[in-house]
């Protein structure tokens, strides 16, 4: 365990955090690096990365595109806003997929599209349970048609995990909005998600324009979208290994 | 300022109007004339291409759920002998209308609807056709509670697996997730004055340029028109737009010839090739070996089953 000061965005405050990355405080949940969530319930060293050198090209030719994306590989450390991976928890293969919010805002265009879809793939040719976690502020507009339609194409991977009758575990953190909200975020077999994340289609700022008032209080959280039926579990991240575990000894394909 | 913005909108309306009359002037539109075009009041809707293509219709309402959304038009109609499911974005023709179909966008129930009619169509083996006509969904509080992004999701997977043929036509605004809600398909075909985005060229110019009035800019960066889908390969064809009895003629010759087809291939071949379809869509670089399997994949779901 590795303690770390760390400036709480939720209550303000310098707070001590330990692995799991929480505000003793507020309960707020920090986004956490790849390999941070992998070792809250992965088998050590068991990772293996798929599709590592996947990036992404500038398909509308949108002026300061490919600068924004080397800044931000630069700056995040990685190739763009989803990876992905086969590893085993507690001696079980599964598939895994992460995004990142801190790679432009976790938004999906080609290369998580295509990414998330290959996960899904490699799942139902396997057999092996595929376990999402999102974080996204929604499609990446700079690449225009082409992030829309990563929407449908990671929805009918959905499909063809249903066809071959395997496991689609979500896991939604803060925060899962938008395109990636309207696609596969919202058809897992099984829909978890972290405390207080916020979860919707339109951003808060959206819905306060078009309606013209403030959103309630709790609006969108992971607790709201429990209470109105489209999370199935809030799960912590101390939790996480054991609740994966559970899931996949209830999720044998019939033969 | 407000008689700067009455100028400006009534320059923009004599604009709409010269683009509306020129028929010659097509090759010469910009991005920013398409958007203009796709919205201006009065364009032909859902609802009128439905009367003109079908010779009896019956409108259905109701998602058996929660409610019937006006925003989304739904029935069944007889097309030269050939019964048809249609589905639709509903502006409304008239100020009234427009308020009392909240402009187009749909809440969740509007989708649910459509899901609901397509299930319906594949069961009594139906072809599908869809209008696409919205600004997108609708970002209100009780369609985040009823869940819209639910409600598009389960669409884009459903339809992308229908066992019967699909085809989407974008008649006006094709406004991101609202518009895809209800446009998978085997073919996807836009008017020559609509437009399909993944944001409106507003929200692209306050986001990303930071300045809401660039929106013209905007949709320029943005390869909106149906020129620019058409050479991505996102759509399959355009079409022209005449008079609406013209447009509609042309949209009906268009499903006449496509259902000939498509009701005769078998629906495992269709799926797949609908599926392969929306796989390839996106530019990437590296991680091609992941590409092949999806042919496997296919195999399994036969041997599954």
């Amino acid at each position: 365990m590795t303690e770390k000061t760390i400036r709480c965005p939720q209550c303000q405050k310098d707070v001590h955090v330990d692995d799991h990355k929480i505000c003793p405080y507020c309960n707020f949940h920090f986004p956490l690096t790849v390999d941070e969530r992998l070792a809250l319930f992965a088998d050590e060293g068991s990772f293996e990365e798929m599709s590592s050198t996947m990036q992404s090209k500038n398909p509308i030719d949108l002026a300061g595109y490919e600068e924004k994306i080397l800044e931000n590989q630069k700056k995040s450390s990685l190739r763009d806003a989803a990876t992905i991976g086969r590893c085993t928890i507690d001696g079980e293969p599964v598939v895994v997929g992460i995004m990142s919010f801190s790679f432009m805002g976790g938004s999906m265009g080609s290369v998580v599209g295509e990414k998330i879809t290959q996960a899904m793939i490699e799942g139902a040719l396997t057999g092996n349970p595929v376990i999402l976690f999102t974080a996204s502020g929604g499609a990446r507009m700079q690449e225009g048609i082409f992030s829309l339609m990563q929407m449908a194409k990671t929805a009918s991977a959905a499909a063809l995990l249903e066809e071959t009758r395997t496991p689609l575990f979500l896991v939604l953190t803060n925060p899962t909005t938008g395109g990636v909200t309207a696609s596969f975020a919202m058809l897992g077999d099984v829909i978890l998600a972290e405390p207080g994340a916020i979860i919707g289609f339109a951003g808060p700022r959206v819905i306060e324009g078009t309606i013209g008032e403030k959103l309630p209080e709790g609006f969108q959280r992971s607790e709201f979208q429990m209470q109105k039926g489209f999370v199935d579990s809030i799960v912590t991240r101390e939790s996480m290994k054991q609740t994966f575990s559970f899931l996949i000894k209830t999720h044998k394909r019939r033969s | 300022m407000a008689e700067e913005k009455k100028q400006g909108l009534k320059s923009s309306l004599e604009h709409i109007e010269t683009l509306a009359v020129d028929d010659q002037n097509c090759g010469g539109k910009s991005s920013w004339d398409c958007v203009l075009l796709s919205r201006q009041s009065g364009r032909t809707g859902a609802k009128a291409f439905i009367d003109m293509i079908c010779d009896e219709f019956m409108e259905i309402h109701g998602d058996r759920t929660y409610g019937d959304d006006p925003a989304m038009i739904g029935g069944i109609g007889m097309v030269e002998g050939r019964a048809i499911t249609f589905i639709g974005n509903r502006k409304g023709a008239n100020f009234r209308e427009n308020v009392a179909c909240n402009y187009g966008m749909s809440n969740p129930e509007g989708y649910r609807k459509a899901l609901r009619l397509a299930k319906q169509a594949e069961k009594f083996g139906r072809p599908v056709v869809c209008f696409i006509d919205t600004p997108g969904a609708y970002p209100g509080l009780g369609s985040e509670e009823r869940g819209i992004g639910e409600a598009i999701a389960q669409n884009l997977k459903v339809f992308s697996t229908l066992k019967t043929p699909v085809l989407c036509f974008i008649i006006g605004e094709g406004g991101s997730g609202g518009a895809l809600g209800i446009g998978v398909g085997d073919k996807l075909y836009m008017l020559e004055n609509a437009v399909y985005s993944v944001i409106t060229p507003e929200g692209f110019a306050s986001i990303l340029l930071r300045d809401p009035s660039k929106a013209k800019e905007a949709a320029e960066a943005m390869k909106m028109t149906s020129q620019h889908l058409k050479q991505f390969g996102v759509i399959h064809d355009i079409i022209e737009e005449k008079s609406p009895e013209q447009t509609a003629a042309l949209i009906k010759q268009t499903i006449i010839r496509d259902f000939d087809n498509l009701c005769s291939k078998p629906v495992e071949h269709l799926v797949r090739y609908r599926l392969q379809k929306i796989r390839g869509i996106g530019e990437v670089k590296g991680g091609k070996e992941w590409w092949h399997p999806l042919l496997e994949v296919f195999s399994r779901t036969q041997s599954l089953r």
